[in-house]
């Protein structure tokens, strides 16, 4: 049985003038840890409501842990954990508060799950006295995961986990989803870090409502028509504009320290050529290299064919 | 002197035993495209308080745009630019009632607020949306135009607090292109950032692990230092040892 299934949700907003999900259709393996990947406005935060039943679909249907999100959503309320993008714990009740609240309304007790909290719990139970509300930020996103965790979901939802979490932390709290994982829960998790999509099972990527790929992060990249250059030198910002007047170019974007160069065909992909063009523009100290492409050099890449 | 833009010697915040920010120095140049990174509770926030004039500090000295952080607050804030991805535009407002708005606070006269209003909707090009809610506009263009907003009444100086968090990577990149812009006219940018990748694109980075500043160079020379390719790597070494572990 699948953890999720979705099939041609479409949620619109306004009377049906804003569509923010359109026509939506994938599926979560049992155990496997899934991720919807896109910016904000894309349409993630209404696909979990959907699924936790907190909205109503316009069209189309939707299972979680083999339960109708209409007909059957106090079902479904009963095995999920849900961590919502904005921090949604009571400011005003303590971490162990917090935790034994959550642990009551779903009829269980910390201590009967604590396994399964524990090596997060742990983190924080040094401050279990303090007020949620004076917590700092990857506290509260720990206390928030373990009370999502307190009643051993079957299904996960974390909208978001890490935005505005620095690299470490990220780090961190994905290792605690490995660990998660390996207990057998499906995870459904958005997130606006490309870098954070290498680590799940399988993608989908979203943008303006639409899913434009489904597939797991190797065979995502895979999928990149033609050849990626890295290309760098001297002056990257003046590099920048030289290679995006490149009759051969594709499209040419920042990436860290290098520009990745894109070709409108494999012919294009000439160095020697390239490095002629580039030299005559007075650009030195020149590094031009292939390389394999991304997770968001293919996200740029399908949604620029969307936009344009 | 004159091309500093922002000075801090030994700056300092305590509150109570906790030390915010610990006796940090560096400078920025003008025109410069600083990168202000650390972990969430190293200090960056209070340190950027201090700068933007909100706060004072406990001992140490530091000037912004000249001005002495603990007597010309005032100063300081009216010659500063400042935008975070939190809190940046009225959604209820339209777009040229945001910059009205804005820009009569920074005391430009009418004639200016019509002749930059209408340069800025240009430059964005999105001047067929000058009566549009903010609040409808796609996050993109919001980012874009908050930016443009901080900078309307040219301050020496913009602050630009986690500026791209959330929004597309085609976006995010347009949100340099404007970062740039502003340093080739000669305003400052001191940027704080989630994304490492970003960092590469400044001139100087500084790194604060609980509440030092661990590492200050341009991103080659930290590279270098760090025997490591990305500043990623750079940041995930320094902040990986840090003993505040609030956060």
């Amino acid at each position: 049985m699948s953890a999720i299934t979705l099939d041609n949700i479409t949620k619109t907003y306004n009377k049906g003038t804003v569509l923010a999900v359109d026509k939506a259709t994938f599926e979560v393996a049992e155990g496997e840890t899934f991720g919807l990947i896109g910016p904000d406005g894309a349409g993630k935060t209404s696909i979990f409501r959907v699924l936790t039943t907190l909205l109503l679909a316009e069209s189309g249907n939707a299972t979680v842990a083999g339960f109708d999100v209409v007909k059957e959503y106090a079902k479904i309320r009963d095995c999920i954990g849900y961590m919502p993008g904005r921090f949604s714990l009571y400011q005003d009740l303590t971490v162990e508060e917090n935790l034994n609240f959550f642990a009551t309304i779903f009829n269980t007790s910390i201590k009967e799950n604590y396994d399964l909290i524990k090596d997060i719990y742990v983190q924080i139970e040094p401050f279990k006295d303090r007020r949620a509300g004076k917590l700092s930020g990857g506290m509260k996103q720990k206390l928030a995961l373990c009370c999502a965790l307190i009643h051993k979901p079957r299904v996960l939802f974390l909208d978001e986990p890490t935005t505005g979490v620095d690299a470490v932390s990220r780090v961190e709290f994905w290792d605690m989803l490995k660990r998660l994982k390996h207990q057998g829960i499906s995870i459904l998790v958005s997130t606006p870090y490309m870098d954070e999509a290498a680590l799940c099972d399988k993608i989908a990527l979203i943008e303006g409502g639409k899913i434009l790929s489904i597939a797991s992060p190797a065979d995502t990249v895979k999928k990149y028509p033609g050849k990626l250059f890295a290309v760098k030198s001297a002056n990257m910002h003046k590099l920048l504009q030289d290679l995006r007047s490149y009759e051969g170019t594709y499209s040419c974007f920042t990436f860290g320290d290098a520009m990745h160069l894109s070709f409108k065909q494999d012919a294009d992909a000439d160095v020697s050529k390239l490095t002629a063009y580039l030299t005559a523009k007075g650009q030195t100290n020149l590094e031009i290299a292939e390389i394999t492409a991304g997770i968001e050099d293919y996200f740029i890449r399908i949604t620029e064919k969307l936009n344009g | 002197m004159d091309n500093i833009a922002i000075k801090a010697d030994k700056l300092t915040k305590r509150f109570g035993d906790f030390v915010a920010v610990d006796a940090i120095t560096f400078d920025v140049k003008q025109g410069e495209i600083f990168g202000f990174v650390g972990a969430n509770g190293a200090g960056k926030t209070t340190a950027m308080r201090i700068l933007c004039g909100l706060s004072v500090p406990t001992s140490g000295t530091a000037t912004v745009a000249g001005f002495d952080v603990y007597k010309q607050a005032e100063e300081i804030k009216k010659n500063i630019g400042y935008m975070s991805q939190k809190f940046s535009l009225y959604e209820d407002l339209t777009v040229m009632e945001n910059i009205t708005f804005y820009a009569g606070i920074y005391g430009l006269s009418d004639k200016e607020i019509k002749d930059r209003g209408a340069e800025l909707l240009d430059r964005l090009g999105i001047t067929a949306e000058a009566k549009t809610f903010v609040g409808s506009l796609p996050l993109g263009w919001k980012q874009k135009l908050a930016f443009s907003v901080a900078v309307i009444h040219r301050p020496k100086i913009v602050f630009l607090d986690e500026p791209t968090g959330g929004v597309d990577p085609v976006t995010r990149r347009q949100f340099w292109d404007l970062i740039y812009e502003a340093s080739d006219r000669g305003i400052t940018a001191f940027v704080t950032t989630h994304y490492m990748d970003e960092a590469e694109y400044c001139g100087r980075v500084s790194v604060m692990v609980d509440g030092r500043i661990d590492a200050f160079d341009t991103p080659a020379n930290l590279k270098k230092q760090f025997s490591v390719n990305s500043m990623n790597e750079v940041f995930y070494q320094l902040a990986r040892g840090a003993k505040r572990k609030a956060d």
